[in-house]
């Protein structure tokens, strides 16, 4: 079983958007979507290891600040060139204002 | 399909081929042993990460996979252009229905007397590996332009300890591409960590004994180094284009479809001029990673019949110490320039054209301080955005606004 942790609050990260968040020695993204959802993934691209908070998201998609590797935030899906693995997603809710991850 | 030059450009149009669905036969012919592999980390983890390796574009099983036939350690000598046919360094030919020319670059030779085998160039993955063996803490390197490869190589060899000097005939560093202000951020990097530079200085004698290196320069001074590695520009390889009567025109002549004077024939990356949509089709010929892959993608998809006209804005990264450099577009296209400060002492030039059109971004700062700005610069370039000076210069305003303007 997994907890659920918190990592901010919601108003922390604007609409299509993105934040980095350390925990327990890892690092993960979160995302607000331009529809005003949260999303998380790993914080490091597959690439080269970068972290992505530092990146642009567009719509669905994030793009890595280091080489343009694009991701699906949503689905963690890859995008083409140079990146070829695709990230991993993790769980989010938001409750009272505060956005949890459920790290697995 | 056949695809002359397996680097980054050679690569990703072999891949672009099969994941735009053809499947016919992709042939890549490469004159190093290895798959495609990125040339950008050869001056920076190559040499300063524990066991420097090969890092290929893709996996020997994608390859596999795709059935790409790699012909490696061989040259393409001739191209018969009636016959449709590629004759190769090993006696063998094949024959094509399209041919991508990727040949890219080959370092400029210095064209001087005196340099033996302590005086080296890094294009490869071997010249990496040959460096890196004489990067160790004490040995003293010499390295002749203050341009990204030298500046690159720089920083590595300071953080294995070497002792550094960077000799640059121009009056500054990096003066082809980047803005005085952000060359000057770079320099103080280097000489803050220890880096000897001097500019507006000429050879004047090298003298290479198998053992060290005496440079003696212009002004009479005596630079004495362990290896000296030579980073003063790139020129395209072009002499299979012209030997098959194509047009050459500071690299290989093509249109915006990246096709040469022979419509079955293409050519892309760094090997290749062509005209730059952006700039109202100023022909330039790009040394970039970036281009490297996207020309190849692009170049593989007209090669299947797309007929899709190159419009990518120019872009490029250096990372030395903990500092990333990033510009997009092309900052010699502006006539005024509007800064932009970030946090942590980053911040971006923003050059603008005479009517007031964003021409190019250049970023500097710690780490991926400027990227995603530069990023949105880009699309601003691409969409020949005219942003007003004042909301560029104000970090309060953010950029992705701009673009929705």
């Amino acid at each position: 079983m997994s907890d659920w942790v918190e990592a901010c609050a919601a108003g922390d990260i604007d609409e299509e958007d993105v934040m980095r968040f350390d925990h327990a020695g890892r690092t993960f993204a979160i995302y607000r979507s331009p529809d005003d959802q949260y999303f998380a993934t790993d914080g490091l691209c597959t690439h080269e290891k970068v972290h992505l908070a530092d990146g642009l998201v567009m719509d669905d998609i994030i793009e890595c600040p280091k080489h343009n590797g694009r991701f699906n935030y949503k689905t963690g899906d890859a995008r083409g060139a140079p990146v070829c693995v695709n990230l991993r997603t993790y769980p989010v809710k938001v409750d009272a204002g505060k956005i949890l991850i459920q790290i697995g | 399909m056949v695809i002359i030059g397996a680097g980054e450009c050679g690569g990703r149009a072999a891949l672009a081929l099969r994941d735009l669905g053809y499947d016919g036969p992709v042939t890549l012919v490469g004159d190093e042993p290895h798959l495609p592999y990125e040339r950008p980390p050869l001056s920076k983890d190559a040499m300063t990460g524990e066991a420097p390796a090969v890092k290929a574009i893709a996996t020997d099983a994608l390859f596999a996979e795709s059935a790409i036939r790699h012909i490696h350690s061989v040259r393409a000598v001739a191209i018969d252009r009636a016959a449709h046919v590629v004759h190769l360094s090993d006696g063998s030919s094949l024959p094509y229905d399209k041919l991508l020319l990727a040949t890219g670059s080959v370092p400029r030779q210095l064209p001087m007397p005196g340099l033996g085998s302590r005086c080296v160039y890094l294009r490869t993955f071997s010249d990496a590996l040959a460096i890196r063996a004489h990067l160790g803490a004490g040995n003293r390197i010499a390295i002749i332009g203050g341009g990204f490869i030298g500046l690159e190589l720089a920083a590595s060899a300071r953080k294995l300890g070497a002792g550094v000097t960077v000799i640059e005939a121009q009056p500054r560093i990096l003066m082809r591409g980047v803005p005085a202000e952000i060359a000057e951020i770079i320099h103080k990097a280097h000489e803050a960590e220890g880096v000897a530079i001097r500019t507006g200085q000429g050879l004047a004698a090298i003298a290479d004994d198998e053992k060290e290196v005496a440079i003696t320069l212009a002004d009479g001074q005596k630079v004495v180094a362990d290896l000296v590695v030579i980073g003063i520009g790139a020129v395209p390889v072009t002499a299979l284009a012209a030997e098959a009567g194509l047009a050459i025109d500071n690299g290989i002549a093509v249109d915006e479809h990246l096709r040469t004077t022979d419509p079955d024939v293409f050519a892309a990356g760094d090997c290749c001029s062509f005209p730059l949509a952006v700039y109202g089709g100023r022909r330039v010929r790009l040394e970039a990673w970036r281009n490297a892959q996207e020309q190849g993608a692009l170049a593989a998809r007209n090669m299947l019949g797309a007929d899709e006209a190159h419009a990518a804005v120019p872009w490029f990264w250096s990372d030395q110490y903990g500092l990333t450099l990033q510009i997009a577009g092309l900052s010699d296209e502006g006539r005024s320039i509007v800064r932009r400060d970030l946090d942590d002492a980053a911040f971006i030039l923003f050059h603008l054209a005479e009517d007031g059109r964003l021409v190019a971004a250049s970023g500097i700062g710690p780490g991926n301080a400027v990227a995603r700005d530069i990023r949105l610069a880009e699309m601003l370039i691409a969409k020949r955005a005219k942003p007003a000076p004042e909301a560029l210069g104000s970090q309060a305003v953010k950029l992705k606004s701009l673009l929705a303007a």
